[in-house]
């Protein structure tokens, strides 16, 4: 069984909304239909989007860092938006896991959104139907795009490669080894919804250290081993 | 949670319906003495039926796509939302079904009337499991919201019966009183319970569970975006907390003691009247109630969503 998913780096996410907006770009313009946006020149611009970068400030001066949060629908692998669709336009996917809605069979009564934790369903103001990532099914499935491009906008768009996109069911995956081998983690464990998506923690300068050292002390050739001393009669 | 007036209406309007159904299966079965005339039971079911209705249309203005509500009949094996737009109409039917057995004076009108208030007490655990099943809403997922929508829709309807009572249908009209006294009064108790349960409440998801940082301190310094979304308009109610409380005060007075205040004179006579005011300030206190219901509950979505700009 395939789970798509995202894995986010936020070793290396720079806050640069470049993902938002190439998210904003390719979805809005497919078939179907526009993510709209009310009064985006106006004092209080407000619009669909499917991904956003927070940003957090962590720690206590002088020891503080900026952390960049990009959110988006984290594909989750129990998702408490599925089930209490009262239409079946929430479903999640069998052949890749992605959990999508039917803007057809949508009602927009909007109770999917009070069933997701993590806010990451929004309402399109003026199709009145419920809207959220999709992965980029429409890009991913493409066959007439080159393989390299059959990724999500977003993971096309960062330029610090903070968006890992693959199958984290598949264990020799690049999301699985990222996940593995970086103590990739889930939003929320609490609620049991085992989001698909990542994040890959933040490491400290000593982290770094200890695994530069670590690198460094696995390439060093063996040392000659000291000749043994010539025995004196 | 944004309060929306939608779903406020729509559960206080058929909540009072259910339970003046309930009220009208009682009278039928003999629980307040000899039963009322067919015509008494007629009037009653129209009001439930009117009630319902306009529950219903209430309903509607929640939706995005109205047009395409009957899609919501279809997910009843996962979705207390669905279950909720299937068992609405299937009890204003019996109900309509009821009113017609009386008025042509079948004998099947007490048989359906039993069922009805069946479907009528179902209807209340479906309405209050649509809150009850969202787990991380933790001001909902509790039992006590499956009491205290029964026990105020009750309250509600009984009180509306006793008006009915006491305007058709005298002989019974204090026994109905009292009756409404009663679930007012366990209405109350249950009520006040929840709101100290919720007030000591203790949060499951915090910013550091949320973003997956274990530092103690955290400050969001940008939502993502310097304007609004669907995520500041849909989860925070917008009311400054004075706002919230004083809401919490109409309800815990206009909903309980009022309403037994004026039964109680009620008792001494000029019934009707006094009913009728008892059943219209607890109704203004049962908005007061879904209103305070909805803005209370802190939807974990709102970590993300601290600071504005």
């Amino acid at each position: 069984m395939t789970q798509l998913a995202l894995v986010i780096d936020l070793n290396v996410c720079v806050g640069c909304h470049a993902c938002v907006t190439s998210c904003k770009e390719w979805n809005t313009s497919g078939a179907a239909g526009a993510l709209s946006d009310q009064n985006p020149y106006g004092a209080d611009p407000s619009g669909t989007f499917f991904n956003r970068v927070q940003t957090f400030e962590v720690g206590a001066y002088p020891e503080t860092q900026t952390v960049h949060f990009p959110k988006s629908c984290l594909h989750c692998e129990d998702p408490p938006c599925v089930p209490v669709c009262p239409t079946g336009a929430s479903y999640k996917r069998a052949e890749d896991g992605l959990v999508l809605v039917d803007y057809d069979k949508c009602i927009g009564c909007k109770y999917c959104s009070w069933a997701c934790p993590y806010g990451v369903r929004e309402l399109d103001e003026n199709e009145k139907v419920m809207k959220k990532c999709t992965l980029c099914v429409d890009r991913v499935n493409d066959t007439s795009l080159p393989e390299t491009q059959r990724k999500p906008a977003c993971v096309l768009a960062c330029p610090t490669n903070a968006r890992l996109y693959g199958d984290i069911h598949d264990p020799e995956s690049i999301v699985s080894r990222a996940i593995r081998e970086n103590g990739g983690y889930q939003l929320m464990p609490e609620w049991g919804t085992q989001p698909a998506n990542h994040y890959l923690p933040r490491r400290t300068a000593s982290d770094v250290d200890r695994q530069l050292s670590a690198t460094v002390e696995q390439q060093r050739p063996a040392e000659p081993r000291p000749a043994p001393l010539p025995s004196t009669p | 949670m944004h309060p929306p007036f939608s779903v406020i209406f729509l559960t206080t309007l058929i909540g009072a319906g259910q339970g003046l159904f309930l009220a009208l299966s009682a009278l039928e079965l003999g629980v307040f003495g000899t039963p009322p005339a067919a015509r008494f039971f007629v009037v009653g079911d129209v009001i439930v039926l009117i009630l319902l209705g306009g529950g219903l249309i209430a309903s509607f203005f929640h939706l995005g796509h109205p047009e395409r509500a009957w899609r919501a009949v279809t997910q009843w094996r996962t979705s207390w939302l669905s279950r909720e737009v299937i068992a609405l109409p299937v009890f204003g039917a019996l109900v309509a079904a009821h009113a017609l057995a009386h008025y042509l004076g079948a004998p099947s009108a007490a048989v359906i009337g039993v069922v009805a208030a069946g479907a009528s007490l179902a209807l209340y655990y479906i309405t209050a499991m649509n809150y009850v099943c969202i787990r991380f809403l933790r001001e909902w997922a509790t039992p006590l919201t499956v009491v205290n929508y029964t026990l105020l829709g009750g309250a509600s309807g009984f009180l509306l019966a006793t008006v009915l009572a006491a305007w058709g249908h005298t002989e019974a009209a204090g026994d109905l009183a009292q009756a409404s006294v009663v679930l007012t009064a366990v209405a109350a108790v249950a009520r006040i319970l929840t709101v100290l349960r919720n007030a000591r409440l203790r949060p499951v998801s915090t910013l550091q569970t949320a973003i997956g940082v274990r530092n103690p301190r955290i400050v969001q310094k940008s939502p993502g975006f310097s304007g609004s979304s669907f995520n500041t308009r849909e989860f925070f109610h917008g009311r400054t907390r004075a706002v919230v409380r004083l809401v919490k005060w109409i309800f815990l007075v206009c909903t309980f003691p009022v309403p037994l205040i004026l039964l109680t004179l009620g008792a001494e006579g000029g019934l009707l009247p006094l009913a009728v005011v008892a059943f219209v300030v607890q109704y203004v206190g049962l908005i007061a109630e879904r209103w305070f219901f909805f803005a209370q509950a802190n939807h974990p979505q709102n970590l993300y969503y601290q600071v504005a700009g």
